[in-house]
């Protein structure tokens, strides 16, 4: 009788033991840096920060007992300020996760180090799709849309819509020529033509000689294969020059629904390019957007920061599943077995490269006429299914994928 | 001849060579037990950028040349330093002599273009030379453009020391910074130092007495040129990565600001103020959006009421006491 006493409270410690959860600390910590008041400060910035946190809360992490902690830094947009913050994070803060970081060079940075350290990184703000491609690795997860995904997505529906005829206004260094190659290879891919393109250098003023080039060229679309402050100019100028009501449409590689309010309408309007989400096409998305709204000034949410809320749902998701935090690549692998459904993102799954898989949405910017309310400023012209968004897995040379 | 020189300048006394030696041991007492209270990536970063600010208060201080292009030094030799070890195998110590030996020929270049023009054409000389760097930093292959050298592994330095322990690094680091230190030291105490002291003084009364003003101005340049490459590629292997931040304008600017808030010409200012300036960029980085706010706010409060930088006010507090004694 007392040996069966002994066994089963032994067994009830036991029990008790493995169903209380072994997170570093006590805590996850979940660390968003970004950019707080640079150029990619609207992107994510604050904003991205509310979102992080409102994911903790909607997943209601404090009733299933999980202590969660968000802290979030400025990156400046400087890999070495990144990098610092990072190892610091991981090595003394006791930072589980770090999430977002736009700006590609940092992202690039700090997926190193968190190989290095086997802690996670889920990047919602980063382009480039060198970050599951060479600079794959086991302890990253990609989550809301890359270079490839954007000149595809953009350069294909643009074709089959009927923009044949394309011409390049390019910013002159790797990033842009990278942009311009993609997209070119899918136009032609798809019975198009690229008539020309002109480079034109980081950060100019004046775009007057190029987009009088683009105009002459006659073709029906001018690609605008640059990035931030270049393409807020240039579509600006391009205004000036009558070239969207002289018959050629623009398109814009990367674009964020804040650069089209920074912009207006009446600059913008005509524009393609592809998102990964966008705050008028549901009901959710339409709730999470008012109280995004509430909390941050008016703006409304970017697709980065509707993907950090995601990422972050995600994670506490599979660490929970766990019960523990510790082993950053353990995490990242039960991750991409586990698919992933939240009420921003719908469903969709991760690729063994660490590619988020989810549907991605060509939009084009409405005329000031048919804008109701505020930030009603795109519609959604097509739905890219997750399957054709993202590069084919063999393609990326992730040293992850067996072939 | 020196001699004669000597005299027209303030030569230091015996103490007060002294007295920057202890200081200095000092300084290196506490980087010898710092990383028990503090991170040591974040000091080596303070140590990479304090060199830097030395080798450029090394022109501004001590010959009066306002450089703004010392970031194509200190990039170019992250770069360089960080593709030799990445690509072609270097080994860290070669990787970082390789990045200062880059500094030095590309300061022989420049300085020989631009120390023929004085103040603000001078400025610019350096700014556009150092613009033309940054453009050729963002087309050139070997740079990767944008995303910059990733991931530059670190190795055993001198095939014995292994520094990828962050710990280790540190010593290695604070030791290359003050060989750097006592050479910057050196030099400026030194016969050469006391011409350069003269030509920021008065240049043509220099050239009058007999020296070749250019051959010193160059000298220095090309010194302060290959120190400030030593820190670029020290710093590729402290955060193992190379970028474009380093070469940009704003880097040149940042180390101006550096050595105005230590304290221009005085030895130690500019490692004050990159201490100074490192901290606030990261400790300062939980205020999100006011961190640029608040380091303005220390300039201006820094220029309006330390004119001379915080080691140049003390030093001044120092001598006046003193005197009064």
């Amino acid at each position: 009788m007392r040996l069966n006493t002994l066994a089963v409270s032994t067994a009830v410690l036991l029990a008790a033991g493995s169903a209380h959860a072994q997170y570093t600390n006590g805590t996850i910590k979940i660390g968003v840096m970004n950019d707080q008041s640079g150029l990619y400060a609207d992107v994510s910035g604050p904003g991205g920060t509310w979102a992080a946190k409102k994911a903790v809360e909607d997943y209601g992490a404090a009733k299933k007992g999980l202590k969660v902690e968000v802290v979030f830094a400025d990156h400046q947009n400087k890999p070495d300020v990144g990098s610092n913050i990072a190892r610091q994070w991981y090595d003394v803060d006791g930072v589980d996760v770090i999430v977002d970081v736009p700006t590609s060079s940092v992202a690039l940075a700090i997926t190193q180090i968190a190989k290095e350290k086997n802690k996670v990184f889920l990047g919602s703000g980063p382009a480039s799709s060198d970050l599951t491609g060479k600079a794959c690795n086991a302890n990253f997860i990609h989550w809301t849309y890359d270079t490839w995904a954007l000149a595809n997505g953009t350069g294909k529906a643009i074709v089959q819509t009927g923009g044949k005829s394309w011409y390049f206004l390019t910013a002159d260094y790797a990033f842009g020529h990278a942009l311009e190659k993609d997209t070119g290879d899918v136009v032609k891919k798809n019975g198009g033509t690229v008539v020309g393109a002109v480079r034109h250098p980081l950060s100019t003023n004046d775009f007057s000689s190029f987009l009088l080039q683009a105009q002459s060229s006659k073709a029906q679309i001018v690609g605008l294969a640059n990035a931030g402050g270049d393409t807020i100019n240039s579509i600006k100028q391009a205004a000036e020059f009558g070239i969207v009501e002289g018959g050629q449409k623009l398109a814009g590689m990367l674009m964020f629904i804040t650069d089209v309010h920074a912009l207006g309408l009446k600059t913008a309007q005509g524009l393609n390019f592809t998102t990964a989400w966008y705050w008028d096409m549901n009901d959710a998305n339409r709730a999470f957007a008012k109280e995004f709204a509430a909390a941050n000034g008016g703006k409304h949410p970017t697709m980065v920061q509707a993907g950090i809320y995601s990422s972050v749902i995600h994670y506490l998701k599979a660490v929970e599943a766990m019960k523990s935090d510790a082993d950053g690549a353990k995490v990242v692998a039960k991750m991409k077995s586990m698919p992933t459904e939240d009420k921003l993102f719908g469903k969709g799954t991760i690729r063994e490269d660490g590619r988020h898989m989810h549907d991605m949405y060509l939009v084009e910017v409405k005329k000031p006429a048919e804008s109701k309310k505020p930030w009603d400023y795109v519609t959604v012209k097509k739905t890219i299914p997750a399957a054709e968004a993202f590069r084919p897995l063999k393609d990326g040379g992730c040293e992850l994928v067996k072939s | 001849m020196s001699t004669a020189v000597t005299a027209t300048v303030t030569s230091k006394s015996a103490g007060a060579k002294n007295r920057e030696l202890i200081a200095f041991a000092v300084l290196i007492g506490i980087g010898l037990v710092a990383p028990i209270a503090i991170y040591p990536v974040f000091l080596m970063k303070v140590l990479c950028f304090a060199l830097f600010a030395c080798a450029f208060n090394l022109l501004i201080g001590y010959v009066g040349l306002l450089s703004f292009g010392h970031a194509m030094f200190f990039g170019l030799a992250a770069y360089v330093g960080g593709y030799s070890v990445k690509a072609w195998g270097f080994s860290p110590e070669l990787g970082i002599l390789y990045g200062t030996a880059c500094g030095a020929v590309l300061g022989l270049v420049t300085g020989l273009l631009a120390i023929r023009r004085q103040g603000i054409y001078f400025a610019m000389v350096t700014l556009a030379l150092s613009q033309m760097v940054f453009f050729y930093c963002l087309q050139a292959k070997f740079t990767g453009g944008e995303d910059g050298i990733q991931a530059i592994p670190r190795g055993h330095f001198l095939g014995l020391i292994n520094i990828q322990d962050d710990l280790t690094f540190y010593y290695v680091v604070l030791a290359i910074f003050a060989g750097a230190f006592l050479l910057i030291w050196r030099t400026v105490n030194s016969p050469f130092g006391q011409v350069l002291k003269a030509i920021r003084e008065n240049e043509p009364r220099a050239i009058s007495l007999g020296y070749r003003v250019d051959h010193y101005k160059l000298m220095a340049f090309v010194l302060s040129a290959a120190l400030a490459g030593l820190a670029g590629a020290t710093k590729a292997l402290v955060f193992q990565l190379a970028s474009l931040t380093d070469v940009t304008w704003q880097m040149s600017g940042e180390v101006v600001l550096m050595t105005l808030v230590g304290g221009m010409g005085t030895i130690f200012g500019p490692v004050v103020g990159a201490a100074v300036i490192i901290t606030m960029q990261n400790y300062l980085a939980g205020f999100g959006e006011w961190v640029l706010v608040i380091q303005g706010f220390i300039f201006v409060v820094v220029v309006m009421a330390f004119r001379k930088g915080i080691v140049g006010e003390i030093q001044d507090w120092w001598t006046k006491r003193a005197n009064k004694a």
